[in-house]
């Protein structure tokens, strides 16, 4: 299980976030989503400490952190405990695909490189780029390469996968690959945090959707309620504003999910 | 007007040769040095590390502001007469220990123009896995920011061989001081100097062909 108690971080007089408690529990996957600049992936990066908190708890499975307090080795304990897939994917541009997940195994867990590698292989199986293991980065789609951001990530075996805005820079054609992935370790119950502004991803995927405005979170629920009935005022606008958008993007179908057959239930309402 | 004397050019050659290893030594052991040095001074800079970062800025200020004679003669002729212990030095340490500091402060911009040039979310992401600074900088930082830099360390390099003829003017007899002895001797400067000229070109040449074919090899991750 995961918590946070009381994250605050500032950025000289601005408070980003202003006191985030959250409880995740293994296996959940939950969805954050907000508006531009309230904290969201300040969360996520406070959660790996890309960013240093200025105040809170931080508890990972038996690791207990007092963030103003944190030692080296404590964070890069807590590092090996959550991974990070990153908007613009972020590979190493001087490694292969196979090395980009294979990379941490080998300089963090030290393990052999034979083994590592055989792990990699598995890994590149699973998100289906086998034949891409000696490809480097700059040779592949964005979608491909964000598979690969995915796939470091599932190398590390975190505890949590935190994903910030993982299909934003994508091409909208590579969209759906990314998202079907992210599906796919959803069915295994692969523990994530995932922002994003991918709504039908949300409806079909999350546990639990999380919605924050000006460094708080203001509400969360299973996305059906949420969707249908957001209590409170900040996310029936943000709804709107969001659902509008995605609806004249996606033409007079209006098929919210990116072509995926509607389930009938949980079915986000178009607004007029 | 006379005719230009290819038989003595042909002559020398072989003589000039001889002193090449001696040339490439000074330029070796600077290059080496000024390389050390200069990472040394780079990271200083990229982590401005609190009271070194200015005496660093001050120091690259300096061998960037002054000429490489001014500083070769201030070493070898000027300082042994402020410190005893370097009366002993000799023109080949000298040329050696001047050629390091003046190149390493130009390389050490270079260093670390190429440090800062490596996206920075590449840092992040390593970070992210749980790895140190010292280990992301040996296997990510560094090998890209290298293949950033060779070019640019490399025509420092061909500047630096062609520097070493300032040693002659330390009594150094490399390269040039030996042309200079020879055309002392035959008064055909202009062959002398022509010979030692093509030796040079050569060597640069043979050089730039090695620095392609690095940079070559370098850039394959990067193809599309
Ligand atoms: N390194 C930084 N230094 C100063 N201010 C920052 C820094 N990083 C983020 N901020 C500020 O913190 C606020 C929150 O940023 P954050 O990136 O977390 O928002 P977000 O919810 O992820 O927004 P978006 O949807 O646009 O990605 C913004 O006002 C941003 O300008
Ligand atoms: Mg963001």
């Amino acid at each position: 299980m995961i918590e946070l108690e009381g994250l605050i971080k500032r950025f000289g007089d601005t408070t980003v976030l202003d006191g985030i408690d959250l409880e995740i529990q293994e296996g959940e996957i939950i969805v954050v989503i907000g508006p531009s600049g309230t904290g969201k992936s300040t969360l996520l990066r406070c959660m790996n400490f890309l960013e240093r908190p200025d105040a809170g708890r931080l508890r990972i499975g038996d690791l207990d952190l007092d963030v103003t307090r944190a030692r080296k080795a404590e964070i890069l304990a807590l590092r090996r405990r959550t991974a990070f897939v990153f908007q613009n994917y972020a590979l190493f541009a001087n490694k292969t695909a196979l090395e980009n997940i294979a990379e941490g195994l080998i300089v963090v867990n030290r393990w052999p490189r034979a083994k590592a590698h055989s792990r990699a292989h598995e890994i590149l199986e699973r998100i289906g780029l086998a034949e891409k293991a000696n490809a480097y980065p700059a040779s592949l789609s964005g979608g491909q390469q964000q598979r690969i951001g995915i796939g470091r990530a599932m190398a590390a075996q975190a505890d949590v996968i935190l994903f910030d805005e993982p299909t934003s820079s994508l091409d909208p054609e590579w969209v759906e690959e990314v998202l079907g992935l992210m599906k796919q370790l959803a069915r295994e119950r692969q523990t994530m945090l995932v922002v994003t502004h991918e709504m039908g991803f949300a409806r079909d995927v999350a546990d639990r959707v999380i919605f924050m405005d000006g460094g708080r979170i203001v509400e969360q629920d299973v996305p059906s309620r949420l969707f249908t009935q957001p209590r409170d005022e900040r996310t029936r606008d943000f709804l709107r504003k969001v659902l509008a958008n995605q609806a004249a993007s996606l033409g007079p179908e209006g098929s919210h999910s990116r072509g995926e057959p509607d389930n009938g239930q949980d079915s986000i309402k178009e607004t007029p | 007007m006379r005719e230009l004397d290819f038989g003595y050019m042909l002559e020398l050659f072989p003589i000039l040769l001889r002193y090449l290893p001696l040339t490439l030594e000074m330029a070796g052991a600077g290059m080496v040095l000024a390389l050390v040095l200069a990472c040394l001074l780079a990271v200083i800079r990229v982590l401005k590390l609190p009271g070194l970062n200015a005496l660093t800025l001050l120091f690259i200020s300096f061998f960037r502001g002054t000429p490489l004679l001014v500083q070769l003669f201030l070493f070898y002729y000027g300082l042994p007469q402020l410190l005893a212990f370097l009366t002993q030095i000799n023109g080949v340490t000298a040329t050696i220990m001047g050629l390091t500091l003046h190149f390493s402060a130009y390389m050490a911009e270079s260093i670390r123009a190429a440090i800062v040039g490596v996206d920075r979310s590449q840092t992040e992401a390593a970070l992210s896995i749980g790895m140190t600074n010292a280990q992301l900088m040996r296997r990510i930082v560094l090998p890209q920011a290298t293949r950033i830099a060779v070019p640019t360390l490399m025509n420092y390099f061909i500047d630096m061989i062609k520097a070493t003829s300032l040693a002659f003017t330390l009594g150094v007899t490399e390269l040039m001081g030996a042309t200079q002895k020879e055309a002392a001797g035959s008064f055909l400067y202009f062959e002398a100097f022509i010979t030692v000229a093509i030796l040079y070109w050569g060597i640069v040449e043979l050089l730039a062909w090695a620095q392609r074919r690095l940079e070559s090899r370098l850039g394959e991750a990067y193809r599309r």
